[in-house]
């Protein structure tokens, strides 16, 4: 299907002339990977009247790690951080959700900040934004501003970028316990599905984990009930069977082509327990490797 | 619409064309400059029909708009074969009669090419994660799987 929507092309060679093009447009989009924009763009979902490709800009290529803060730039593809050594040794979970993104072809172009941009409830970087307490760097012609994960998502393709901003990078601080993760993700079938339902655990040493939803309300779910449950308690069949109650009152999927409510319902319950028992394995040492989903 | 002159390298070839921001960059491949090896089947990402490589990477073409790739090397199937033969992944697909209809098999070679260059000895798994983005509709997976895991075993 040829786009039939009229738009202009940039590509700007500095931010400062993209956020000065930003300006000029009634109804401008930035494209990255393209992957979500692209395809918006022919089912008429979107109307743009300029396209900033922001490739040209160099920094923001980068995975960076200072100070205990981890900087994921807005042009990083999802193949980009499977392969990075750095994400592998020091946050082996973000490896985990990138493997599980679509496929191979997409995730080569495919950016996370583009995916928490398009921010549709099924993406797959949402809940470990939100376990991690992610924070995301935005610039306008007003200048810069940072917006906590909590705040960024307010429903489904709305976030709290307003016109004129883009957003450079994500920053993660690395918590300062030792900790572990896991992604579990529901889908038909492994390839280009999106998730039906998913769940994203970090442990962290005494008992304190982190939990967020994804795919099962109109933003991921960052599950603060059940960390103030479960937090000081040693994971017994007890606990977790209290927890699993609990999640009917977390999470609230909606029924459509992919799935049912109620089987959402159900498989975040079953994936909440196959997430946490195989976190805080890993936490301690014997849990299956990163990179193989639990369902 | 304004036109927009565009200068990339397709399959070893110097290519210097004038196009609409609008097209895809399967679209000018087909349409414009002849390439047929890239088929459009879902048209949004998700059948892998499309597949080329960008600078060795695959994408999907039809997600791609042609004036991104100015300044890339583009590669189709038509240009993975060196000196007029076929590639070792050309020739297992043939030996193990991987194609029925044809129609996914340009992507599906690229994929395994992509695949074969980052993980020279893939497993079984492997091998299935890496193709799971390239349907076959005539199902003919079993084939293909086959024809990569000659690969594995040391047969190419």
């Amino acid at each position: 299907m040829p786009i039939t929507q009229d738009f202009e092309y940039h590509k700007p060679a500095t931010l400062a002339a993209v956020i000065k093009l930003l300006g000029q447009y009634k109804k401008p989009a930035i494209l990255a990977g393209g992957t979500d924009l692209i395809a918006e763009i022919k089912e008429g979902v979107t109307a743009p009247d300029a396209l900033m490709d922001i490739k040209g800009l160099a920094d923001l290529k980068k995975i960076e790690f200072k100070n205990g803060k981890l900087t994921i730039g807005s042009l990083v593809t999802f193949s980009q951080l499977i392969e990075s050594k750095l994400i592998q040794s020091k946050f082996p979970v973000i490896t985990e959700v990138a493997k599980m993104v679509a496929s191979v072809g997409i995730r080569n172009r495919a950016t996370m900040v583009g995916n928490i941009c398009s921010a549709v409830p099924c993406m797959d970087s949402g809940p470990v934004l939100c376990a991690y307490d992610a924070v995301i760097n935005v610039k306008g012609a007003k200048g810069a501003r940072k917006i906590a994960i909590d705040k960024w998502f307010l429903g489904p393709r709305k976030t709290s970028l307003k016109k004129g901003e883009i957003v450079t990078g994500i920053s993660i601080a690395i918590p300062d316990k030792k900790h572990a993760g896991c992604y579990v993700k529901l889908g038909r079938y492994s390839g280009e599905d999106l998730a039906q339902a998913s769940v994203l655990i970090l442990a962290m040493p005494n008992d304190t984990d982190r939990i967020a939803f994804g795919s099962v309300g109109p933003t991921p779910i960052r599950a603060r009930n059940l960390e103030k449950l479960l937090n000081g308690h040693k994971l017994d069949e007890a606990i977790i069977s209290e927890a699993k109650q609990l999640i009917l009152k977390t999470v609230f999927p909606i029924t459509d082509i992919r799935a049912t409510k109620e089987y959402r319902m159900h498989m975040c319950q079953v994936m909440f327990e196959r997430g946490i028992k195989a976190a805080s394995n890993r936490l301690a040492g014997d849990g299956p490797p990163y990179g193989h989903n639990q369902i | 619409m304004k036109k927009k002159m565009i200068n990339f390298n397709l399959n070893g070839r110097k290519i210097a064309v004038e196009i609409e921001p609008q097209l895809t960059l399967l679209e000018m491949l087909r349409d414009r400059l002849g390439v047929k090896s890239p088929k459009c089947g879902c048209d949004r990402g998700d059948c892998g029909t499309c597949t080329v490589m960008l600078d060795g990477r695959t994408v999907r073409s039809c997600l791609v708009l042609a004036v991104e790739v100015d300044g890339l090397t583009v590669t189709t199937l038509e240009g993975i074969m060196k000196d007029d033969k076929l590639t070792p992944i050309q020739q297992a697909f043939i030996d193990n009669n991987s194609f029925q209809c044809g129609f996914c098999a340009p992507g599906m070679i690229l994929s395994a090419t992509e695949l074969l260059k980052k993980n020279p000895k893939p497993n079984k798994e492997e091998i299935q994660e890496a193709l799971s983005g390239n349907l076959c509709r005539c199902t003919g997976y079993s084939p293909i799987i086959d024809a990569i895991l000659e690969f594995t075993k040391g047969g190419k």
